[in-house]
């Protein structure tokens, strides 16, 4: 029987890509879900409500940019690092690997910075100067399940990395790892603009 | 090797760019309906080449991208027609 046949009836592999990577590509759709729903739902209330524009663009529209800087370029050392995985240079990759874990925390650095200074000016998930309450509950709902994804990461990639220099993990369990990191670089091209870039306020 | 790695340098600039230019969008502020849809085309366009390039899918088999993205897409329009026309009644009616 040709291959082309053989693909869809069982005992083959139709979607050529490991158990493991398959796994997570799943997850990842399932959590693409629950932050889609989340930002629909924020999207919702900001209609339905008045809802303020505190961010100034400087400087917290500049700040959270470097943000943004930052978890991109985390993207694409752990691109590196995964490519270095695939050609068995397990020094380069680690090197590669630990480089983007050091972005997220970074990231994370940073976001805990602006939280604390938003907190200092009064928002709380149940209060702001501002008006509306759940401006503070969407805020840090949506950003602190966002950072809660990146601080997971950062511990996952240190795991990989130092499993994979010592010979415990192989290439594709790299690559998963790196599926999940561009998934949180890809989540956060949807928080920043609709939590950031929709609030600035009106000059 | 090297063309790969070149090609992922591109996109990361193309990612850069479009964020520079939706940070410009959010300095000259637009009306909002506008700013929204203009800054979710972009962040949309921004996702298609994270999950291409970065996550692999152009170089995977087209099966596994047809099996992943069309049932998320269809989800998030059922997400968004729930409470879309909701939202357009409200905008209508300048509540």
């Amino acid at each position: 029987m040709s291959q082309v046949t053989s693909t869809w009836k069982g005992g083959g592999s139709p979607f050529a890509v490991g158990r493991k990577k398959l796994g997570m590509w799943l997850f990842v759709i399932s959590d693409a879900l629950t932050f889609s729903s989340l930002l629909v739902v924020y999207s919702y209330l900001r209609v339905a409500n008045d809802w303020p524009k505190p961010f100034e663009f400087y400087p917290a529209i500049i700040f959270s940019s470097a943000m943004t800087l930052v978890l991109l370029t985390s993207s694409l050392t752990m691109v590196f690092g995964v490519a270095a995985a695939h050609a068995g240079e397990r020094a380069k990759a680690a090197k590669w690997i630990w480089l983007t874990a050091l972005g997220g925390a970074v990231f994370v650095g940073l976001h805990l910075t602006e939280w604390n200074h938003l907190i200092h000016e009064g928002v709380t998930p149940f209060a702001n100067p501002w008006g509306v309450p759940l401006f503070g509950a969407t805020f840090f709902l949506i950003t602190g399940l966002h950072m809660t994804h990146v601080a997971i990461g950062v511990v996952y990639l240190g795991v990989v990395a130092t499993g994979f220099s010592r010979g415990k993990f192989d290439s594709e369990d790299v690559e998963v790892s790196g599926l999940y990191w561009h998934f949180v670089d890809l989540v956060w091209m949807f928080v920043f603009p609709m939590i950031y870039l929709l609030s600035v306020t009106v000059q | 090797m090297s063309a790969q790695r070149n090609l992922m340098m591109k996109v990361w600039v193309g990612l850069l760019a479009l964020t520079l230019i939706e940070v410009l969008l959010a300095y000259i502020q637009l009306q909002p309906v506008l700013m929204l849809s203009l800054l979710m085309g972009f962040s949309l366009v921004k996702a298609a080449m994270i999950m291409a390039y970065f996550m692999h899918l152009k170089f995977d088999r087209p099966a596994l991208t047809w099996m992943l993205v069309p049932p998320l897409v269809g989800c998030i329009v059922v997400l968004i027609a729930y409470l879309a026309p909701d939202s357009l009644m409200m905008l209508e009616a300048g509540i």
